[in-house]
């Protein structure tokens, strides 16, 4: 799992921008490096926005060509990662926008601005609960869960949480507020709790709702 | 320090952005209140679940044919 390093210093060069410079001046096989560095993390990105394996493949390969052909309009003053899964991100919506014949798609949608960020679920998990799950049924699980999740919150989550992008980054990346960010990290991060208390939580003794404790609504229906 | 005050600042929690009087605010409610105690437990381990379980694999195979695809459209548009 590569994990992206937080915001080098002012006058420490990413290395990155190395890379990058070695592209602008013919080299491909600089371009290859970087490819391979990142074609995971964009696979995952469309993944998660188109929900369709076929659409992320073309979403790559499609992400990856543009940015390679419009590198000279990569300024440096974000990192290469986000601005590449910037580019990602709007092929994957355009790919979605194909499939739904011109509707439009944001990474807005199905957004509840209402909902606020509640937990329903109190019951503790069982120790190290995924133990109880072979890697098939995990996977599914965890699969299930996440697509359970509204679109935009998935991306949030997965480019926050899972590739430690920060804040302003996955704010950049989505062409969203920071504030916006930060309220959607929230609530997916307590609706995943939340569903994965359902398959994860310790099966004796019962944990009752709570009587005074937040919202007091007990278990998710 | 009330359950929808500590909820509305569980991110910065996790993330460890809290001001050191905050902290101590937090651990207080945290003593007495066994449900905020266990969403923050639980909400840290969902995250790490996800960071430690990749849900889309991009298997080694696909991942050549796709990544000799990207190269071979690159060398094209030189």
């Amino acid at each position: 799992m590569s994990t992206i390093q937080s915001v080098a210093g002012q006058n420490e060069q990413h290395p990155d921008v190395a890379l990058v410079e070695r592209v602008r001046a013919g080299d491909l096989s600089a371009y290859d490096t970087l490819v391979r560095k990142y074609e995971r993390q964009l696979f995952r990105i469309a993944q998660h926005i188109t929900q369709n394996r076929e659409d992320a493949e073309d979403v790559m390969q499609d992400a990856f060509l543009k940015a390679y052909e419009k590198l000279d309009q990569f300024q440096g003053n974000s990192k290469f990662y986000t601005w590449l899964v910037r580019i990602a991100v709007n092929e994957s919506l355009m790919r979605l926008r194909k499939r739904r014949t011109g509707r439009t798609v944001s990474i807005d949608e199905d957004i509840e601005t209402e909902e606020g960020a509640v937990a329903r679920d109190f019951a503790d998990w069982a120790p190290n609960p995924e133990q109880n799950y072979n890697q098939a049924e995990l996977a599914e699980i965890l699969k299930k869960t996440i697509q359970g999740l509204p679109q935009g919150f998935r991306v949030v989550f997965a480019l926050r949480d899972v590739d430690g992008l920060s804040t302003e980054e996955t704010a950049e990346a989505l062409g969203l507020s920071v504030p916006a960010v930060k309220s959607r990290l929230l609530r997916a991060r307590l609706q995943l709790r939340d569903r994965l208390t359902r398959y994860f939580k310790k099966k004796s003794p019962a944990v009752s709702p709570p009587a005074n404790g937040p919202r007091g609504n007990g278990a998710e229906a | 320090m009330k359950c929808s005050e500590f909820l509305a600042i569980l991110d910065d929690v996790i993330d460890q952005s809290i001001a050191a009087t905050t902290r101590a605010e937090i651990e207080v409610h945290l003593r007495k209140c066994g449900h905020c105690e266990v969403v923050l437990d639980t909400t840290r381990k969902t995250i790490e679940i996800y960071r430690s379980h990749e849900v889309y694999e991009l298997p080694p195979a696909v991942s050549e044919r796709l990544h000799a695809a990207i190269m071979e459209r690159c060398r094209k548009t030189k």
